[in-house]
């Protein structure tokens, strides 16, 4: 039961009423005989001067109740006092562990149920997109999120970095920068060596219902997000025959933890025209928007530790033999805020360079 | 002016009598904890499994994973100690009677997990009524769950199990 009064308030209350008894040498404490301890209809308990230890101790004589016998059977801790007098509303006797609570409302989520970014900064499972909301507030709550996550392919190297802020477990509003280094397959493929696309992806998402460790097994977390994709290459992707540098992505992603068999599913539908995520500009000299599946089945090791694989279609507006993705990711939380991960990626061909075959890692950063 | 008035005031109260039984004066009636069980009464209500809140598993086999009768009770009597020292959840507990709650949460644990017992408590709703329980409130009873189930050695998949029995729950337990 929470104490409805400010501590302010509270104080007051009993600091005048113990003002108005002092002429007389009477405490505030009102200890029947019985050794219940009583006050008035405000429950100011713990401000309350009283002696506890006294209040204990006559407690405990005058109501020596058999709190041993229920716990013998398997415990043999001594018995508490508290056990002796029921406090009519708050823990008077209770010392100073019952101190106004200054411990914040931080990591209010389970571990790991934030997700670790995906490339694009949603929440997700680092290349899919979840329904998830990033940061470990719950629906009382404002969460932040930040991650770094580099990839190395043979033949390119990505990196993208951004932040989240998720509110009330409910909308995700999050940035991320994306940045595509060519290295000699630019010098290949006429652009310069090591020549880098670069983006950015502003996103929001909304949970509309459900949720993803709670409530019946059967209904999920879904969430219905945006993500407007801005590339920064706009000469170059136009070059290489993409319809725009600039698109917005629509997503609906189902999330569900089935914490009888420990394992996560997520199931997002992605209607998009982007090439390459965008890195290669979107649409092509005649294809718009395609609707694309994203896939991750996770399965929990621990509170701490998770393995998975996810699986991503992608459109091919371009004509570059644009490939499926797949990964098979391990992600560990290495404090209640720092997640690490680790991925093997397998991207296909990207900008004629085939298997792309690589290691992803990622740091994230919740609160 | 004012802070005169308040003087006088003081120095005018009355002071009460030293040897007041205030629960009488008050008609407080002192709720007295059964000497067999350590419990104090609640109102009556029928008694049924069906309070538990889920089906029990179908087979003996996942409460050995948690000791079984004795060390399922174990955990359900160790969550509520993590959870009274939980500066997060513990006003909560304040004035909860902690003797019964360790019992029936004993008991729900050992009915769904069929390590063959009976749950003698109130149902989800009813227990758990006026308690202001927020999600936040829920996923720190679960991190204290997850603790005593550590604690005792309960491999991970099984502690799942557990979970995914109560998980469904969530809806009669949250009021804000």
């Amino acid at each position: 039961m929470r104490c409805l009064l400010p501590p302010q308030a509270a104080a007051f209350v009993a600091v005048m009423s113990g003002v108005l008894w002092l002429p007389h040498g009477a405490r505030a404490e009102t200890t029947t005989p019985s050794g219940l301890i009583e006050h008035g209809p405000i429950a100011y308990g713990d401000v309350i001067a009283v002696a506890p230890d006294q209040l204990k101790g006559e407690a405990q004589a005058s109501d020596p109740i058999a709190y041993e016998a229920v716990l013998s059977e398997s415990d043999n801790r001594p018995a508490s006092p508290r056990s002796a007098g029921r406090r009519a509303h708050s823990p008077v006797g209770r010392d100073s562990e019952i101190e106004a609570p200054a411990v914040s409302r931080n990591s209010a989520k389970l571990l790991l149920t934030n997700g670790i970014a995906s490339v694009e900064g949603t929440s997700g499972g680092g290349v899919a997109t979840w329904a998830t909301i990033a940061g470990r507030e719950m629906d009382r709550g404002i969460g932040l999120s930040a991650h770094f996550t580099a990839i190395e392919l043979p033949d390119y190297g990505w990196r993208s970095y951004g932040a989240s802020i998720g509110i009330a477990d409910r909308l995700e509003l999050s940035y991320a920068r994306n940045n595509f280094d060519t290295r000699a397959a630019g010098a290949a493929l006429g652009l310069g060596q090591g020549f880098t696309f670069n983006q950015d992806v502003f996103a929001a998402k909304v949970k509309v219902l459900g949720d993803a460790v709670y409530g019946s097994t059967l209904v999920p977390q879904i969430a219905i997000g945006a993500e407007y994709k801005r590339n920064l290459d706009r000469d170059i992707v136009a070059l290489l025959g993409a319809g725009d540098h600039d698109g917005v992505d629509y997503t609906v992603s189902a999330t569900k933890l089935f914490l009888e068999h420990s394992v996560l599913a997520n199931a997002t539908a992605r209607y998009t025209k982007a090439n390459q995520l965008g890195l290669l500009g979107f649409g092509g000299p005649a294809d718009g928007y395609k609707l694309q599946f994203e896939g991750s089945l996770a399965y929990q090791l621990s509170r701490r530790a998770v393995v998975g694989a996810e699986y991503r279609s992608k459109p091919d507006n371009l004509g570059l033999g644009e490939d499926d993705w797949l990964d098979v990711f391990a992600a560990y939380t290495l404090t209640d805020n720092i997640t690490l991960s680790a991925a093997y990626v397998d991207l296909g061909s990207i900008a004629t360079f085939e298997e792309q075959r690589g290691g992803f890692v990622q740091a994230q950063v919740a609160f | 002016m004012f802070s005169a008035f308040i003087v006088i005031s003081l120095i005018a109260q009355q002071a009460p009598a030293k040897d007041v039984d205030w629960a009488a004066e008050f008609g407080v009636e002192e709720e007295v904890r059964d000497p067999v069980t350590g419990e104090f009464p609640v109102d009556p209500y029928d008694q049924s499994n069906a309070n538990a809140g889920a089906k029990p598993y179908g087979s003996t086999k996942l409460a050995a994973a948690f000791g079984g009768k004795a060390g399922i009770k174990r955990i359900a009597q160790r969550t509520v100690e993590l959870a009274e020292k939980d500066p997060r959840i513990a006003e909560i507990f304040v004035s909860h009677d902690t003797v019964r709650l360790k019992r029936t949460l004993g008991e729900q644990f050992c009915f769904l997990l069929n390590a063959g017992c009976d749950y003698t408590g109130r149902d989800m709703k009813t227990s758990h009524s006026g308690l202001g329980v927020t999600r936040a409130d829920m996923n720190a009873l679960v991190e204290n769950l997850q603790a005593a189930m550590r604690e005792a050695e309960v491999p991970f998949a099984a502690q799942n199990k557990l979970l995914a029995k109560l998980a469904p729950m969530s809806r009669q337990v949250v009021e804000r």
